[in-house]
């Protein structure tokens, strides 16, 4: 146990971290997801394709290799992020990499919601006369975003544990802290992972509560 | 598909104008991607100078490339293309095991027996694998080869179990009725009547779990196991470091080959299989957006199951 209260400021600054990199990153891709979402159900054809193979090829790759590809190709590209210390590079590659492999995730959540969105209530709402945006949003979209809402939620559970990916790629996030302190602290190995799982618990089962509730009062609503 | 954007509800089928409009978006939005694509091509295939202003080859050029006549580079993809699959190929067999466990712990009659594996199956779903994997390698002194399997099983396996519970649930009662009324034992009656019924419903989002699994052993890469990823460091620390976007290329081009070919396999098995297979679509029906072809798996459903590892 003191392994933990000795390694605690790096425990935390690896926590800190995480959940910058989780903010950042769940930000990022809601906006882009949704701007995918978006093209995928626009009337422009190559809107569309441009959408649908962005979302299958990153769908199909490892997060590892998004991760790695980032850390690679960008600096060769001359597009690495400059005057920063190298620890903030890294950083930002990951915070990057992490936003683009969520974005079709959530992309597809918000997709399927709005598709989940019975056909008879676009089609009464053209009845009486709305347009296209109108009835995209008064209509779908307020019943489609309830939908949308947990599997989101879920996605973004999934976006918490993927930071540990980071943590392969330099970032001192919570997973990369673990092991900083794991090389101080050999002899407690189990109490130090025990520990940063409980950090990751904290933000997941909060995560999770969240979208249990936020489904339940859906359910009442539908 | 093309056809299917006239048919939406949402507007009315596009006049000349429209039509236009959306061509000239259309072709812009094909040249910035295009353009973008190119740029990024040239970027690479350009000659570049080296940190001690040496010129180095561009990225396309065939000195970085001639390592694709040498077999023995071959041999070492093929390899590693093997050890990943020996660690998808048995995670996923425990992985069913345990979820079955899982899925029979979580749906047990008495609430003393469903209590435990609730809790152990929270604590697995909210933590990252490569964490498990991390605490198997230490604390179990695991090689990475059975660090990666069982952590990858476990996770998978609460994933599963999670799945297999929901199926189950969402039978319909007079099913488990039914087996009681005939006189099977509870027990018989999970085994006999419902379990089947659940694997049957839920196959497909069980397949899509394990293509994600299979995806996932890129995550024993951090722990060292040679598995596809590795090659690039390996290999390029042997072949020379010229060859690592070469070998890199190479390696994510057979990844989305894999993963894109049994996600269409998966589409294909739940077009067959699960609830509602046989049944006719009517046409335009599928959705407000009238394109949901088949089946959708809705993997976003399924908790943690959204992404990855997720």
């Amino acid at each position: 146990m003191d392994a933990v209260i000795d390694n605690l400021p790096v425990l935390w600054g690896g926590f800190l971290r995480t959940l910058a990199l989780l903010g950042i990153a769940g930000v990022a891709s809601l906006a882009l997801g949704t701007i995918v979402a978006a093209m995928r159900l626009s009337p422009i054809a190559p809107m569309r394709t441009v959408a649908a193979v962005y979302t299958e090829l990153l769908r199909n790759t490892p997060l590892t290799l998004v991760l790695f590809g980032f850390a690679v190709i960008i600096p060769i590209l001359g597009l690495q992020p400059r005057g920063v210390d190298s620890q903030t590079q890294f950083f930002i590659l990951a915070a990057i990499g992490l936003s683009l492999y969520t974005s079709p995730f959530i992309a597809e959540a918000i997709r399927s919601g709005v598709n989940s969105i019975p056909v008879g209530q676009a089609e009464a709402a053209r009845s009486i006369g709305l347009g296209f945006g109108q009835t995209l949003t008064t209509v779908v979209l307020p019943q489609a975003i309830r939908v949308v809402i947990p599997p989101i939620i879920n996605v973004l559970i999934a976006l918490t544990k993927n930071t540990s990916v980071a943590g392969g790629f330099f970032v001192v996030e919570l997973f990369g802290a673990s092991r900083k302190a794991i090389n101080a602290r050999g002899d407690e190995v189990v109490a130090i992972l025990l520990s940063v799982a409980a950090f990751y618990l904290v933000v997941t089962v909060t995560l999770g509560l969240i979208a249990g509730a936020v489904e339940k009062r859906v359910a009442v609503l539908r | 598909m093309s056809a299917t954007s006239t048919s939406t509800v949402l507007y009315d089928a596009p006049g000349p104008k429209a039509r236009r409009l959306a061509r000239i978006i259309g072709v812009i939005v094909s040249v910035v991607v295009l353009g973008v694509l190119a740029w990024v091509i040239v970027t690479l295939a350009l000659p570049r100078t080296s940190a001690s202003g040496g010129d180095l080859p561009g990225y396309f050029d065939w000195s970085r490339w001639d390592i694709v006549n040498d077999r023995a580079f071959w041999r070492g993809v093929g390899n590693g293309y093997l050890n990943t699959l020996k660690m998808a190929g048995l995670a996923a067999v425990l992985a069913i095991v345990i979820g079955v466990l899982f899925s029979f712990g979580r749906t047990a009659r008495p609430a003393v027996g469903r209590v435990p594996p609730t809790v152990v199956l929270e604590f697995f779903l909210g933590m990252p694998v490569l964490l498990m994997m991390l605490f198997i390698l230490l604390v179990f002194s695991a090689g990475s080869y059975w660090a990666g399997v069982w952590a990858l099983a476990v996770y998978n396996g609460a994933i599963i179990g999670e799945i297999l519970r929901s199926g189950i649930a969402a039978l319909p009662r007079g099913q488990r009725e039914a087996g009681l009324t005939i006189g099977l034992t509870p027990l018989r009656t999970r085994f006999l009547i419902e379990f089947p019924q659940a694997v049957r419903n839920m196959l497909p989002i069980i397949i899509a779990q394990l293509v994600v699994l299979l995806k996932d052993t890129a995550l024993a890469y951090v722990i060292a196991y040679d598995e596809l990823l590795r090659l690039v460091p390996n290999l390029s620390n042997f072949y020379g470091n010229r060859y690592r976007v070469t070998i890199f290329l190479i390696v994510l081009a057979i990844y989305l080959v894999m993963n894109l070919l049994l996600s269409w396999v998966a589409r294909i098995v739940a077009a067959r299989t699960g609830p509602g297979a046989g049944r006719p679509r009517i046409p335009g029906r599928g959705g407000i957006f009238g394109r949901l072809r088949g089946r959708e798996i809705d993997i976003a459903d399924v908790p943690g199951a959204g992404m990855g590892r997720t």
